[in-house]
């Protein structure tokens, strides 16, 4: 798998934390829902750093590539990434990489999304794809985040939810939530798992995502009503969440 | 007597490490552990890496199923953790 | 080298120190492990001293502290090429716990709790050369930094800095440990940057 060099067309800020760099990569070779890259930097005396970071574009036969990333305030890469990198500048990518935390159309039992913050990159992803392939499968997606705040693509979620035959969205806010929000800040609990996602008696498909404590209570939560444990794929960040 | 720190990644984060070994995705080849028996995908391993060199552990024992160094132009790998890897080779399942 | 990222230099600070070479002065405190971090309950805690036959010697936590112990001030330097200046420790001097063992082996095998081992020349534990640390920066070591205690030998690379240790095992001869046996140096002198076996 060869480095390949990406520029930048487009950023965008999510939220205050997160950024969605958008690549032009000369000779893509597209990618499947749920892949992720490789991205190295490299200082001027040579020194490098490599970090992965979830593709959060649908596969195109543009060659676009899109990533979000999320700011860790003690990251060597991603404070780069985030605040200084600068549209038509390059970045060297690796990839597309992973065929086990993926999703491909051709999948029709339920799908289950569970992300945790910046996990729902790669769900996006997914979203995505489905939606460019006009697919109808039956997703949802249970988001925890923080605080409202906290929601990277918000009004696009919010858009795709609004559309028939859709993706059935949850929030769980940890932190702090939004006004007048049914059920006060706390994590994904039994009681969260039962009311909001796919019944373990559908034999949904689990992808779950995010830092890793967040992605082993959730997987566990899944387990014990009734999911089987090969019918869940998981896909951890680490204990902050992110790569640095 | 380990207790979970959460500090780990899984076998997904060693894809592109791997891939410069084996020609197909090793994230869903299926690895026995030596120690313990368990069979699961690599994808499933938990991951230590940016340190020394990259290890990546049994999910149910913590027991070291496969070593990878870089040193220069060479890779040292040991996957002697693993009674076996399982890999498909199947043309749908190359590596991009 | 691959493509060049303006403005990225990564977590390193300019100095005009000395380092060695292919060093970055860093002044954060990284956390690289190879497993899971143990959980190590004190009334638990033993520290031994063996040849591989016998037990030469043997701590529990209590008889540990009991001992003498040293403020230390030292320069970390790991193979990841990050080192840190000035870090401040407290420990128990290898020359100590050696006390008056005889031993012909020159050896040891430095083991911890988990299954990570170093090894490296028993004259390099002598001599005001080496710590059983188990307090950093005035407060008890982190478990994520090798609590309760750890070897500390700044002349080495900092793979040798074994934490989480458990005891030494002297050996007659030059066992690889962890990385060792997977292609780093023996013995790891940063100055002479003898990062991988084979390096002069």
């Amino acid at each position: 798998m060869m480095w390949r060099v990406g520029t930048v067309v487009a950023l965008h800020d999510e939220t205050p934390t997160a950024r969605t760099i958008t690549l032009q990569v000369a000779d893509w070779p597209s990618h499947v829902a749920g892949q992720h890259v490789d991205v190295r930097l490299t200082a001027p005396d040579g020194y490098s750093a490599v970090r992965s970071y979830s593709l959060a574009s649908a596969p195109n036969a543009e060659g676009r590539v899109e990533l979000t990333v999320e700011c860790l305030a003690d990251g060597e890469v991603s404070p780069y990434l985030t605040q200084e990198l600068a549209v038509g500048e390059r970045l060297e990518l690796r990839g597309p990489i992973g065929g086990w935390f993926v999703w491909r159309s051709r999948q029709t039992e339920p799908i289950q999304l569970i992300a945790g913050g910046s996990g729902i990159v790669p769900l996006m992803g997914m979203i995505r794809s489905r939606a460019a392939a006009g697919g109808t499968e039956p997703f949802r997606l249970l988001y925890s985040v923080k605080e409202p705040g906290a929601v990277i693509y918000r009004d696009e979620l919010q858009a795709i939810s609004d559309r028939v035959d859709s993706v059935t969205l949850a929030y769980v806010y940890t932190r702090a939530t939004p006004r007048g929000w049914p059920r006060p800040p706390g994590r994904i609990d039994a009681s969260v798992i039962a009311e909001t996602t796919w019944s373990s008696k559908l034999i949904p498909t689990c992808y779950v995502c995010g830092p890793t404590s967040f992605v082993e209570s959730a997987a566990a939560l899944l387990v014990a009503c009734g999911n089987r444990p090969d019918k869940i794929r998981t896909e951890r960040f680490g204990p902050t969440g992110g790569r640095k | 007597m380990s207790s979970p720190n959460y500090d780990y990644l899984d076998g997904n984060a060693a894809a592109g490490e791997l891939s410069k070994v084996f020609a197909v995705d090793i994230t869903t080849a299926a690895g026995r552990c030596a120690e313990c028996g368990t069979t699961k995908c690599l994808a499933e391993a938990h991951l230590y890496m940016h340190g020394p060199g990259l290890v990546a552990r049994c999910p149910a024992c913590e027991h070291v199923l496969l070593r990878l160094v870089n040193v220069r132009e060479h890779m040292f790998l040991d996957v002697r953790g693993m009674i076996y890897l399982r890999l498909d080779t199947s043309r749908s399942q190359q590596a991009s | 080298m691959g493509t060049v990222s303006r403005g990225f230099f990564g977590r390193r600070t300019v100095a005009d120190v000395k380092l060695p070479p292919g060093q970055y002065l860093t002044t954060d405190f990284p956390v690289l492990s190879a497993g899971p971090t143990p959980k190590i309950a004190l009334e638990k805690w033993e520290f031994t001293v063996d040849d591989g036959t016998n037990v030469l010697r043997r701590w529990n936590w209590k008889s540990f502290r009991e001992l003498p112990t040293e403020n230390i001030t030292a320069d970390l330097h790991c193979v990841t090429r990050w080192s840190k200046l000035g870090t401040h420790w407290e420990g128990v001097s290898l020359d100590t716990i050696l006390g008056e063992i005889e031993s012909d082996a020159e050896y040891a095998v430095v083991r911890s709790y988990g299954d990570y081992t170093t090894n490296l020349p028993l004259a390099d534990l002598r001599n005001k050369q080496a710590w059983i640390a188990f307090r950093f920066d005035d407060e008890d070591l982190a478990p994520e930094h090798g609590g309760p205690a750890r070897l500390l030998i700044p002349h080495l690379y900092l793979w040798k800095s074994a934490k989480w240790v458990r005891g030494i095992r002297l050996m007659h001869e030059d066992q690889p440990g962890f990385w060792e046996s997977l292609g780093y140096h023996d013995y790891g002198d940063p100055w002479r940057e003898q990062r991988y076996s084979g390096d002069e």
